[in-house]
């Protein structure tokens, strides 16, 4: 009687958890698949693109009146941004598939800024239409790649979470078509010189060298820990921990932390010349005792203390309880933007808690400014007349190619924003907008 | 003796005004110079103030934005006063003569959560918006206050001692507090058994990806690409972040980057990919290498 109870009540467990345990599976199924499609549709919505983008990039060079060329280059930037976005969704990042994106922001910049000029004044030059030459190739070749790996995976059924699978367990062995496919497009894509890319119309790699600040004298390793000690207001006893950047650096570095019982730090400096580059400490804050003002005035002190020259604060913020602010450099009255400094001060006692002085080791140069070709009442002029102007200044700011220029810089109210608007002391061009940030709502 | 008569008198009127206007700055302001990007009740109180004279239009809402930039300056304007745009001693004394701060009511609209306004010569009655949604913060903020207050204090005493509390919060140019909440969640999952500095860089190396070209252009597609962060893949991120992320996060946005500019990072110890060795390395920072 007990073993048939004892025989039932086994059984009616195992049917139990046979009957949960196909659900759960089933549940685990039914995810997986809208996992997948969420990458299948993501996959061929890139060839459809690709496709597309090949398609247009064609008619357009073949493309005579200007009316027709500026809209299918918009066009032509539209489709890019939506490829990218699905390049973004699949899961390649463990893949080289770097030199594919990298075409798709390179048309993007291209079409972007060939649309929004006015092409009847200015049209395409020989070396850009090279370029767009060459772009177009680039996409010919990613199109017909992507399509034979599109193929493979509609006839043999290839799933996206294979090679999902197959890149986090690293299996070299695995034969993997999709991967495999990928890896084919990369190369065909990395087989295009840079030189056939006109640099200057893609502003991605028209990063000017900078450092020429730095010389060429090495510093010592003993000289690194004195200046890090002196940083870090530490004495000869305390302990701090140093080392070298590798080779990927685009500047050598020496980087140094400590760590004693209230407080962390860490520093950057520069291999030559010993400039520094970060500085960060942490610790915990307390409540504020000094205003916001006191601190800028210890901020301004400490930076003075650097040797950075003369400064203009450009903006000064309270998080919680510290300030933090940006300056840059006042070389007669002319506000050099590129060589910024960024500064923070601790509201409890007014402690330098970091600064950062990259862009200012990466730019800072002895310039020569000229004088400004338009008055100031002409710049004026080209502010647009809703606008009420509140102050103005001089500054010398990367345009979108990434070249200085002079400009005057507008700040201003409509309702109740405040623009910054920056006019080409040149030109009388006017070079930017940007809407100032307001407090936001806490939530 | 003349003299002195009219030296004593010179004296007495040159000190008496002097006097008054320190009575003044007993119950206006702290003794603070406020300047653009403060926060705190003082803020609150200028741009009441302000409101009072129908400078300023906006919100009060204890944020030293622009708003109460031009609002101040026009003020020292109007007033004869230097135009620089710091609420200083001579600044706060002329507006405190000039105009009245009704503390109680901004308190307690502040604290309900309404909005409302703060001009002079208007029933208060008219500049106030009753908050009709429930679950406003600021409301939660009120019945926890007052639970607390019953059982600290009486609730006549904290009317005077408990600092009015901003109703905003200054976010960095181009991010918003979910943005930063996001990166935080990120940096918690990812990085939180780091020292400050490698959160630091994790949080750089997500801004580094939105500027490159081959990566998505937001902080979401960033973090969301799939395969790109382990925390995001294994459920991490939905930890609920703690104060140092968030500011290890403030400090990557403000321009902090001990990465070297950076796009790539992974643990030695656990990277499953024998690509990401191939990537020229730049340094090693707590457990983490970052590469380009």
């Amino acid at each position: 009687m007990f073993r048939w109870i004892l025989i039932s009540l086994l059984s009616l467990t195992v049917v139990g958890v046979s009957v949960w345990g196909y659900q759960e599976h089933q549940e685990k199924n039914a995810i997986l698949i809208q996992a997948e499609n969420d990458y299948q549709r993501s996959f061929h919505d890139l060839t459809y693109y690709m496709d597309l983008l090949h398609d247009k990039i064609g008619s357009s060079l073949a493309m005579n009146s200007r009316e027709q060329l500026s809209p299918q280059l918009a066009e032509i930037w539209r489709i890019t941004s939506l490829a990218h976005s699905n390049v973004g969704q699949l899961p390649l990042t463990l893949l080289p598939f770097n030199k594919t994106e990298e075409f798709l922001s390179q048309m993007g910049d291209f079409s972007y800024k060939a649309a929004v000029r006015d092409l009847e004044k200015k049209p395409l030059t020989n070396d850009e239409l090279q370029t767009f030459e060459a772009l177009y190739e680039m996409s010919s070749d990613i199109e017909s790649e992507l399509r034979k790996v599109q193929n493979m995976v509609l006839n043999e059924n290839l799933r996206w979470m294979d090679v999902q699978l197959a890149l986090v367990n690293n299996d070299e062995q695995a034969d993997n078509t999709i991967i495999d496919g990928f890896k084919t497009v990369e190369k065909t894509v990395e087989g295009y010189s840079e030189g056939k890319i006109n640099a200057s119309m893609m502003g991605t790699s028209s990063k000017k060298d900078g450092y020429s600040m730095l010389g060429s004298d090495k510093i010592t390793e003993d000289e690194a820990v004195t200046k890090m000690r002196r940083l870090f207001d530490l004495d000869k006893s305390a302990e701090i921990h140093v080392s070298k950047t590798g080779d990927g650096a685009n500047v050598p570095l020496i980087s140094a932390s400590f760590q004693d019982e209230n407080r962390s730090g860490y520093a950057d400096i520069t291999q030559y010349g010993g400039y520094p580059i970060t500085l960060m400490i942490n610790r915990e804050v307390n409540e504020s005792k000094i205003s916001l003002h006191e601190a800028t005035n210890k901020a301004k002190d400490y930076l003075a203390g650097k040797d950075f020259g003369e400064l203009a604060l450009i903006e000064s913020n309270q998080y919680d309880h510290v300030g933090v602010f940006h300056f840059v450099p006042n070389q007669g009255d002319v506000w050099i933007y590129p060589d910024a400094i960024q500064i923070k001060v601790a509201l409890d006692d007014g402690d330098i808690l970091g600064f950062v002085a990259k862009d200012y080791v990466e730019n800072h140069r002895e310039r020569t400014i000229e004088e400004p070709e338009v008055s100031e009442e002409e710049a004026r002029t080209k502010v647009n007349p809703n606008l009420k102007i509140q102050e103005h200044h001089l500054a010398i700011i990367e345009d979108d190619t990434g070249e200085e220029v002079l400009v005057y810089v507008f700040l201003g109210t409509l309702g109740n924003d405040t623009y910054k608007i920056y006019i080409n002391a040149a030109s009388g061009k006017e070079e930017r907008v940007e809407k100032l940030k307001q407090a936001e709502i806490k939530y | 003796m003349n003299y002195l008569k009219i030296g004593v008198i010179a004296f007495l009127l040159l000190t008496i005004p002097f006097f008054f206007a320190e009575k003044n700055q007993v119950d206006a302001f702290t003794d603070q110079v406020i300047q653009h990007g403060a926060t705190g009740e003082d803020v609150i109180e200028l741009q009441a103030r302000l409101q009072y004279l129908g400078f300023y239009n906006g919100e009060i809402d204890g944020v030293f934005g622009w708003g109460t930039y031009w609002a101040l300056r026009n003020f020292q304007y109007e007033f004869g006063l230097e135009i620089d745009g710091l609420a200083g001693e001579g600044t706060k004394q002329k507006l405190a003569a000039a105009s009245e701060y009704d503390r109680q009511f901004v308190k307690q609209q502040i604290q309900s959560g309404n909005r409302f306004s703060h001009y002079g010569g208007v029933d208060n009655k008219k500049q106030s918006q009753q908050n009709t949604n429930q679950n406003r913060p600021a409301e939660q903020n009120n019945q926890q206050n007052q639970g607390n207050q019953q059982q600290t204090q009486t609730p006549a005493e904290n009317d005077t001692v408990a600092e009015l509390e901003p109703t905003a919060v200054n976010v960095p140019q181009g991010f918003s507090q979910n943005d930063i909440k996001l990166m935080a969640n990120a940096v918690y999952g990812e990085a939180r058994g780091e020292p400050y500095e490698g959160q630091v860089a994790v949080a750089a190396v997500i801004l580094n990806r939105v500027e490159s070209p081959t990566f998505p252009n937001t902080v979401s597609g960033v973090i969301f690409e799939p395969r790109a962060f382990t925390a995001v893949s294994d459920g991490q991120i939905w930890l609920t972040p703690n104060d140092t992320a968030r500011r290890a996060v403030l400090d990557a946005i403000n321009g902090w980057d001990p990465t070297g500019e950076a796009t790539y990072y992974f643990n030695p110890n656990t990277a499953t990919s024998g690509w990401i060795w191939s990537r020229p390395q730049i340094k090693q920072i707590g457990k983490h290498i970052f590469c380009m």
